[in-house]
């Protein structure tokens, strides 16, 4: 399946800042892009949500211009993609999912170096470094050696390039998989910050972080386009209500008979038993929410926790890329990686 | 060839924060200083291992025999340096993932590449350099001064054949993403010259054939014709880097 969801850009843009038509990727028998059509409209807030695999990455890297399409165009800013294009490049800042750099250098001198390829230099080159560093939380750490970094330091230090030269286009790669939970925070609140400045683009599979900063989503599922649109709308439009409901340990086999019941109710559209937990989701809200109590009562279960759950990402991910995506899942949200590879 | 300047100097000072420079420019002072020394001491050397055992008639070692030692050895250590200072200048970059994080930002990728090829032909230029100036001296302490012109000269043909054997392994280092790869064709290609070298008509315009000019200027000969291979040598570097771009333009990173 293939979606083609355009958006009208806001009134006061020229139009999209991303465009793209039939973008195909193939990796000899690997479809890692399949048609995709996407519009992005300027300043917002972009959300690509799908497990690895799932063409992501293969998006970022061609509309960055280091890939090539097999099939399809694009242009960002105005400007047809390509692998040799420093006009294109001048517009985007880039993070990639795993940021390499030069161990020798320190993390002031990657900065200068990148804000010297952008042009700029001087007195304008050193405050818009130190003004970065200190954005990304790195001040403390730019007369260090960059080989010495941690995983989250080189995560910072791979945000701080790609916002160094004030770009209209971010592409965020998987940017916050290597931060601690502060660190996270700290960059999910920098990205909302530029809502309206640039055009962000950021990918991820933890569907809390998308929830949480980004005005649209798109969902790709091995290559293709499930659904792309504004969050709420997605969520208003898919998402299912839910009930959690959290048994004391230890009642196998009243768990599992209340289950059963559960199943067989006419208002239910899925019930399953995980980690403890058992999640339902209905069709009729209200009737479940008279009915469902009774049943547990009638069953002999006790119960730690009941509750009618706000409709998630996850849920609207559940009902879009169907049973599969369940197995995607972890606990926490997570989408699992698949052995399909990104590139 | 947008942002030439700016990566070229991340090259050089690459270079020299990998200790690659300052290690490159210690062997090659070693040849230097080593050549004249063994040109000199090699028939004592020979005499005091031999004993009376055997008897070996070396003719009085000469400013030219210490000339000749030296191009012996910067053709064999130093081509070997310039094989492994190319080797990995791309490849590695590509496979680290570093490519990706200059070439994400408005500079052109021949600039990446020949800032690259620069830093290197910098790296073996000084090398070479010192190598020359220690082989002068010693020469000079040992035997008579060479001519400083013509030895000069002779050291920058030396290095224009360093920076081909370079060349080649750079090439090697686009169009892979493996390091000992491009090592390969650097030591492939070294080889093939040598055979090459041996027919005059082909030989004189290969790097290899910047060797019989070079010597001749060294030990200041007159009438020396050093344009035709320094010139076929120049174009074969450029020639390199041109396809070099050709490919890289059109890689994935």
């Amino acid at each position: 399946m293939t979606a083609a969801i355009t958006t009208a850009a806001p009134s006061s843009m020229t139009g999209p800042a991303i465009e793209a038509r039939g973008l195909t990727k193939r990796f000899g028998a690997i479809l890692a892009l399949d048609r995709l059509d996407v519009d992005v409209p300027r300043g917002s807030v972009f959300g690509l949500l799908g497990p690895n695999g799932a063409g992501k990455t293969t998006t970022i890297r061609i509309l960055a211009g280091l890939a090539r399409p097999t099939a399809g165009s694009a242009s960002v800013a105005g400007v047809k993609v390509g692998l040799d294009q420093p006009e294109l490049r001048r517009r985007l800042g880039y993070l990639d999912q795993d940021p390499r750099f030069y161990g020798w250098m320190k993390g002031r001198e990657l900065l200068e170096l990148v804000g010297r390829l952008y042009g700029l230099a001087g007195h304008d080159l050193r405050s818009r470094v130190a003004e970065t560093l200190e954005r990304t939380g790195l001040a403390g750490a730019a007369e260090r050696r960059i080989g010495g970094y941690s995983g989250g330091m080189r995560q910072r230090l791979g945000i701080a390039q790609a916002l160094l030269h004030r770009p209209e286009l971010l592409f965020l790669d998987e940017p916050v998989s290597s931060l601690d939970p502060e660190g996270r925070r700290d960059l999910l609140e920098l990205i909302a910050g530029l809502r309206g400045e640039a055009t962000v683009v950021f990918s991820t599979h933890v569907l809390s972080d998308v929830e949480r900063i980004c005005d649209r989503v798109a969902i790709l599922d091995r290559g293709r386009l499930v659904t792309e649109g504004p969050l709420e709308a997605l969520l208003a439009a898919h998402a299912r209500p839910i009930f959690r409901l959290v048994p004391l340990p230890g009642q196998d086999a009243p768990v599992a008979s209340l289950v059963e019941r559960l199943q067989a109710a006419p208002w239910t559209t899925d019930v399953s038993l995980a980690a403890g937990q058992i999640r339902v989701t209905v069709s009729d809200p209200d009737a479940a929410a008279a009915a469902v109590l009774p049943l547990v009562v009638a069953g002999g279960v006790v119960l730690e926790s009941f509750e009618r759950a706000r409709p998630t990402l996850e849920d609207v991910f559940l009902e879009l890329v169907g049973p599969a995506a369940a197995e995607d899942l972890d606990g926490r949200g997570f989408v699992r990686a698949r052995a399909v590879p990104d590139r | 060839m947008t942002g030439f300047a700016t990566l070229l100097r991340k090259e050089l000072l690459e270079q020299w924060r990998t200790t690659r420079l300052p290690l490159v420019a210690t062997v090659f002072l070693l040849v230097g200083l080593a050549s004249p020394l063994l040109a000199r001491f090699t028939p004592e050397i020979l005499k005091a291992v031999g004993g009376d055992q055997f008897s070996i008639v070396l003719p009085t070692p000469t400013a030219a025999d210490a000339y000749d030692q030296l191009a012996k050895n910067l053709g064999q250590f130093g081509a070997i340096i310039a094989v492994l200072l190319a080797m990995g200048s791309v490849a590695t970059e590509k496979e680290r993932g570093t490519a990706a994080l200059i070439l994400t930002k408005p500079a052109g990728r021949g600039a990446f590449l020949t800032a690259k090829l620069v830093a290197i032909a910098t790296t073996l230029g000084i090398s070479t350099a010192v190598a020359g100036a220690g082989a002068w001296f010693y020469t000079l302490v040992l035997f008579e001064a060479p001519p400083v012109g013509g030895f000069t000269a002779a050291m920058i043909l030396q290095w224009l054949a360093l920076v081909a054997y370079a060349a080649i392994t750079f090439l090697g280092s686009t169009l892979t993403r493996s390091a000992l790869a491009a090592a390969g064709l650097g030591v492939v290609a070294f080889i093939a010259l040598g055979i090459l070298g041996i027919i005059p008509a082909i030989g004189r315009y290969l790097p290899t054939g910047l060797g019989t000019p070079a010597r001749a200027l060294a030990i200041g000969q007159p009438g020396v014709d050093a344009l035709g291979p320094t010139i076929a040598t120049v174009l074969l570097v450029a020639g390199l880097l041109a396809v070099a771009w050709l490919a890289f333009r059109r890689q994935e990173l």
